[in-house]
């Protein structure tokens, strides 16, 4: 019974995350950009965007530029965020590719700087007086969503440990669709039940920031609006005539 | 008009306490239903405007990847909440970038995100009906954005407060809630041709006593040509340029520079204007229109280059638009950049040695520069990314002895909006122009203080109309505002005596 809900429950929300995301995807990728807006300076070439863009992904330049305490701990928490995952790539592979092998010791620690970026940021958001007003009961809770996230992860490895060989086994069952048991862990339910929740709202949420950013005009377009002509098919349609 | 409190300068780096409210009262003139159905907008606000604001949004949202992204993205970080210029000068939470961009984004989500749409799930992401009081909001506050884009420098996401400002404007006009301000001179600009209605004999008087008036003061017949066929250049310059100070003495600047390049150069009556006050109100159409005035009088007159004068939104239509609205400009020299900027032809002509500069008619002045927000954060002049900022310093280098620049965060990309962009130059507005201006003064008065700076340079009309007009309220001289190439125009020899005869 217990097996059979999170299996059913992690191919609905993979299956949302991905549909989800997928249809906004192609909406912006659909939606024409009817002038050139990057905030200049900009790049006057293709690769000089391809860097601008890798700099925000990777080093959050604009935020740099904005404000440092947001940019710290924003960044420590997707820095370790992103260890944490690719650490969790372990319990769906097999064999564990090398990489991932490599990765496991500082991805332990990741959960602990996770949590504080986090909690640093809840800080702020509760503290900060112009924070505080723009903030929505939803900003706040998925911060506790994501808090809720990381610290039954680190319960599981140093409060009660899970019995991680059978966790493994209900994993690669739901991959291969062969569907082992799931140990029946009430801090891996909650653990597991956060992330499903996590999957399920991340299309439909601010958490689309992460595609937004690739298609945002402001930091993806060339600074060559003299040199190439740029029309969206709307407008072209309006300059034909025929709107 | 509203009783007042000019604010204190202070350091520039302060951020005010939140004073919620405090600038609800402040609104522009509404369009008079003439001012609206000149442009094919709703005279008056119509029955069914709920309707019709959230059809409008969806067609937007349609239209503008940047709008829907913006909309999507934002987390509420929190970076930009001290960016806005208009929130350092009022406190009012409404003018921090995130929640005037969330008094859309919270009608966005109700109409078309599922947990706005679903009512149980409404309260958590603050979607929010569009109802009387929060279209009055909209009005309110996004006319309290110059459009200056700062906010977007610093977004992690790059969303442009700019880009759903000028949507909200667009949805307002067409529920017949436009602002007069813009929709009246955006007519004139249709009847006319220009934002002031200066008819053409007007124009060519003016012109004619300029000439007169360069003659008188440097013995030199320096031309300033109306409507010449087969004239080289066209100058395309914001009709301020042609009786406003201190626009008016960088127009003879621009006229001394021609001539002593020995161009053949001329002003066009149709498009006697480089603003396009469209941009402001978000409508593609109407920016279109304006900009083809500029398409068919370089055809009718036969240029083969068009250069445009010192304005800041002008050059962010002309640098980054153009080409898209009245393009392509095949029939213009390849050889140079279309359009260009003044700047850009000035200090070609400079680094070729073209012009001579005497710094010394400067000395009088220690200046510094403002970077035009439009100039600075949606265009560029030169070969190089940053030559925005750059060539105006150049020119003005060449052209004076003393030069400073103000604080390294107040200038560049990081350059505060004067106060006056994005359509809110007017008198009904005076209260908000004044402490939108704060930063930009507080910067200025440090290096007035510190460093002996006695005039600041611009290369935008709307800048330059406003400082001088709010300037004054700082204890700043009016007269203290320059033109750039009026520094230009100060300094260049004219030795080029008359047409064809070359100096030395």
């Amino acid at each position: 019974m217990l097996t059979a809900t999170y299996a059913i429950l992690f191919y609905l929300a993979t299956a949302l995350l991905l549909a989800g995301l997928l249809v906004k995807v192609v909406q912006y990728a659909r939606t024409p950009a009817p002038l050139k807006i990057p905030t200049m300076p900009a790049p006057l070439t293709r690769r000089g965007v391809g860097l601008r863009i890798l700099r925000e992904i990777v080093l959050f330049e604009s935020l740099f530029k904005s404000n440092k305490w947001i940019w710290l701990f924003g960044w420590v928490f997707h820095a370790a965020l992103l260890l944490a995952l690719m650490r969790h790539l372990r319990y769906f592979l097999h064999p564990v590719w090398d990489w991932v092998v490599l990765v496991q010791p500082f991805g332990m620690y990741a959960g602990f700087a996770m949590l504080g970026g986090l909690a640093a940021l809840w800080g702020r958001r509760i503290a900060v007086q112009r924070i505080r007003y723009i903030s929505t009961p939803s900003d706040h809770l998925m911060l506790v969503l994501l808090i809720g996230i990381a610290a039954s992860g680190l319960g599981l490895r140093y409060v009660a440990r899970t019995d991680i060989v059978a966790l493994k086994q209900f994993i690669l069952g739901l991959i291969r669709f062969d569907w082992q048991p799931m140990p029946a862990d009430p801090a891996l339910m909650l653990h597991l039940g956060l992330v499903i929740l996590l999957m399920i709202v991340f299309p439909f949420s601010k958490l689309l920031h992460a595609p937004g950013l690739l298609f945002s005009p402001t930091r993806n377009q060339t600074d060559d609006a003299r040199e190439r002509r740029h029309l969206a098919p709307w407008a072209a349609r309006l300059e034909a005539g025929g709107e | 008009m509203n009783e007042y409190k000019i604010p204190e300068l202070g350091d520039y780096a302060t951020i005010p306490d939140l004073d919620p409210g405090s600038m609800s009262h402040s609104h522009p003139f509404p369009a008079a239903p003439e001012h609206q159905t000149a442009l094919g907008f709703p005279g008056e606000l119509v029955e069914d405007w709920h309707d019709q604001a959230i059809g409008k949004l969806g067609e937007l949202l349609e239209k503008s990847r940047g709008l829907r992204v913006f909309l999507d993205s934002c987390v509420h970080c929190g970076a930009c909440t001290d960016k806005c210029h208009y929130f350092q000068g009022t406190g009012d939470p409404k003018n921090m970038p995130v929640a005037r961009q969330d008094l859309l984004r919270k009608v966005y989500r109700r109409h078309f995100t599922p947990w706005g749409k679903f009512p149980l799930t409404r309260w958590l992401v603050g979607a929010e009906d569009l109802t009387e009081a929060v279209l009055d909001d909209w009005y309110s506050y996004f006319h309290q954005c110059s459009q200056c884009r700062r906010c977007s420098v610093y977004c992690p996401y790059g969303i442009d407060t700019a880009e759903i400002s000028m949507a909200a404007r667009e949805i307002m006009d067409h529920i017949g809630k436009g602002q007069k301000y813009c929709n009246e001179i955006i007519g004139k600009v249709h009847k006319i041709g220009n934002n002031l209605g200066l008819p053409g004999p007007a124009l060519a008087n003016t012109l004619e006593g300029l000439e007169e008036d360069i003659l008188e003061e440097t013995g030199v017949a320096v031309r300033l040509p109306l409507d010449e066929k087969g004239a080289d250049i066209l100058l395309v310059t914001p009709s301020a340029d042609f009786f406003a100070e201190p626009h008016v003495d960088g127009l003879i600047g621009y006229a001394k520079v021609f001539h002593q390049a020995g161009a053949s150069w001329t002003i066009s009556t149709h498009a006697s204007e480089a603003a396009n006050f469209a941009m402001f109100i978000g409508s593609y159409e109407q920016m279109r229109e304006i900009a083809l005035r500029i398409r068919k009088a370089a055809l009718d007159l036969g240029v083969k280059r068009i250069v445009f004068g010192e304005c800041g939104h002008a050059w962010r239509v002309a640098y980054s638009f153009l080409n898209t609205l009245a393009g392509p400009f095949d029939f213009l020299d390849r050889n140079y950049p279309i359009p260009q900027h003044i700047c850009e032809y000035t200090h070609d002509l400079i680094e070729q040695g073209k012009l001579k500069l005497d710094r010394s008619k400067n000395d009088h002045m220690t200046l510094t520069f403002h970077d035009s927000c439009n100039v600075a954060r949606a265009t560029r002049m030169g070969d190089m990314p940053g030559g925005q900022f750059e060539i105006p310093r150049a020119i003005i280098r060449a052209c004076c002895n003393n030069f400073v620049d103000m604080a390294p965060d107040t200038i560049r990309e990081g350059t505060y909006c004067c106060g006056g962009g994005g359509g809110l130059l007017t008198d009904d507005l005076m209260e908000l122009r004044v402490k939108g201006a704060k930063p930009r003064m507080e910067a200025l008065t440090t290096v007035i203080k510190e460093s002996g700076v006695t005039h600041m340079a611009a290369i935008c009309a709307i800048c330059k109309s406003q400082f001088s007009k709010v300037m004054p309220k700082y204890g700043i001289g009016m007269d203290r505002i320059v033109s750039l190439h009026q520094l230009v125009g100060n300094a260049i020899v004219l030795d080029r005596a008359g047409d064809g005869s070359s100096g030395e």
